[in-house]
């Protein structure tokens, strides 16, 4: 391998997330100490599945099959979409393996500042959906960041001529928390958030 | 105490202490101003707070992979720059402040917010969120087709953000009120007062029905804030803080130079006997040039209030002279051609 391919490979691998100048230059060098373990196995791995792996048309996740396994699976409660921004979140939520319902994914949060509009999320394919016969629920999960919560908002407004019911994720107590440890702002949260026992 | 000849320093010293606390430190400077002229090697500024017999590692820098981001590390790990307010509290007083009842409001509002930050350290995330959606929602005004649905939901941002905003100052401006009342006698007495619509909301009605009636005049302003450019023209981003000289009568900013510092200590003095005695400890105080204006007798005065708050103080000033007083209570270090020597 030339200097040029490894200053490419370097400069690549810089580009993914948490991974800056120095860590790229450490995992470049370790790919190629194992060559026949971990590079060959990882390029040939990088290409299936950027040949293989789509976008779900329904609901925006990713997988090697149109539609999703999560949409496939006819266990899954179909009366349930739950509304996440990213595929991460839709990972983080079947990890908690807490929601046996399908998805939707946004694919990013309004913001004007990086000009991201309505037209650039699935909002039209969400409110699509949910006009579906069978749909009873809309939970929205979008991060409780300023764009998140906007983005909720906006998303309830489009929902709101569906007659399906929307929910959110409830803000506040994390488990284990104490109160007195919590900000005003979490306390409050957690108090416009509570529950009838 | 931080001698030296103008231009040795001193202040430069100052700020890089006054960075391990949140926000843009004593001179405000962006993240790309604070890089040594002439090169772009990445800074870092870090420091051992020992408080009886807990020992923090506090450290702050520009990420080396990104030089307009900067990372903070509590005890080695991985903190927002917001969280280093949780460790330690820090309030300065500089030569650049003594226009602050002479500047706008925003001057006024911004040293304030610092005071509200040193007793509640989550002000400053409230306020990034403030400042977000309100930038958020000022972008939309100004590209010409605000969609109705998404303004909305930013207004309720900033009416639940902004009231908290509001209940805070107002919160902090009272127990601030009865710490000036404690006040020392060598220093005029402020009467301060926060002026804001939102704050004047908060004094007549809940917080819930502050945040409707803010959420609906920003709603029926959005035409009014498209004129202006796009940015809300109400809100506490817009609020004021009033000074008086209390014995006189008089607006601080009508009060001579000398007596205008005077007032300022008496705000930072109680501020920080303040935000001492609730938090269990007394800020750590960067007081810049500050004996310059003072005569002997209130000089005197202020290193006795310091003496009495009973924490950690940073003075400097161009000779030694006003600082005998402190010989034998303070370490003195020289400051020359930006290396530090002890006395």
């Amino acid at each position: 391998m030339s200097g040029a391919d490894l200053e490419k490979l370097i400069q690549l691998l810089a580009k993914l997330p948490g991974l800056g100048p120095r860590s790229a230059r450490r995992a470049a060098l370790t790919l190629l100490k194992k060559r026949e373990q971990l590079m060959t196995p990882l390029g040939e791995a990088i290409q299936a599945a950027a040949a293989s792996v789509q976008d779900c048309s329904v609901c925006g996740n990713l997988d090697t099959v149109d539609p999703c396994a999560v949409c496939n699976d006819k266990a899954r409660d179909s009366h349930t979409i739950c509304v996440v921004e990213d595929v991460g979140d839709l990972w983080a939520l079947e990890r908690s393996g807490a929601f046996r319902g399908r998805y939707h994914v946004l694919g990013g949060t309004l913001s004007a500042l990086d000009g991201i509009s309505p037209d650039d999320l699935r909002i039209a394919s969400l409110v699509r959906r949910a006009h579906d016969d069978g749909v009873r629920e809309i939970i929205l999960a979008t991060s409780a960041t300023v764009e998140g919560q906007a983005t909720a908002h906006y998303v309830t407004d489009r929902l709101a001529s569906t007659g399906v019911a929307v929910s959110r994720l409830g803000h506040g107590v994390p488990i284990g928390g104490e109160l007195d440890y919590l900000d005003d702002g979490t306390l409050t949260a957690a108090l416009k958030s509570r529950k009838t026992l | 105490m931080l001698t030296g000849a103008n231009g040795a320093g001193k202040t430069n010293l100052l700020e890089a202490l006054s960075l391990l606390s949140p926000g843009r430190g004593l001179r405000g400077a962006r993240l790309a101003e604070l890089v040594r002229i002439g090169s772009d090697a990445p800074w870092g500024v870090a420091a051992t707070l020992v408080r009886g017999d807990a020992t923090h590692e506090l450290g702050t820098g520009s990420d080396p992979a990104n030089s307009e981001r900067r990372l903070a590390r509590i005890d080695g790990a991985a903190a927002r720059a917001t969280d280093l307010g949780s460790e330690l509290a820090m309030l300065w007083l500089t030569p650049q402040m003594d226009r602050l009842f002479a500047e706008g409001a925003s001057a006024r509002r911004r040293f304030f917010d610092r005071l509200v930050l040193g007793l509640d350290p989550t002000h400053g995330t409230r306020s990034n969120r403030y400042e977000r959606a309100l930038r958020q929602r000022a972008r939309l005004l100004q590209e010409g087709r605000p969609d109705p649905a998404w303004l909305d939901g930013l207004e309720r941002e900033m009416a639940e953000t902004g009231v908290a905003i509001a209940a805070a100052r107002r919160a902090y401006l009272e127990r601030l009120v009865a710490a000036l009342a404690l006040g020392n006698d060598a220093f005029p007495r402020p009467a301060i007062a926060v002026s804001g619509l939102v704050e004047e909301m908060l004094g007549r009605a809940s917080a819930l029905q502050a945040e409707d009636e803010f959420r609906q005049r920003l709603a029926a302003g959005r035409g009014a804030d498209i004129a202006a450019g796009g940015t809300a023209i109400v809100g506490p981003h817009k609020s004021d803080v009033i000074v008086v000289h209390e014995a006189k009568d008089m607006l601080a900013e009508r009060c001579s130079t000398g007596e205008q510092k005077a007032l300022l200590i008496s705000l930072i003095l109680a501020a920080s006997q303040l935000t001492g005695a609730e938090r269990g400890a007394t800020p750590v105080l960067l007081l810049d040039e500050v004996a310059a204006h003072l005569d002997p007798d209130r000089r005197l005065a202020l290193y006795g209030a310091l003496e009495a708050l009973g924490g950690q103080f940073w003075l400097t000033g161009t000779e030694p002279g006003p600082f005998q007083p402190l010989l034998e209570k303070a370490q003195f270090f020289d400051v020359r051609d930006a290396s530090v020597s002890r006395l």
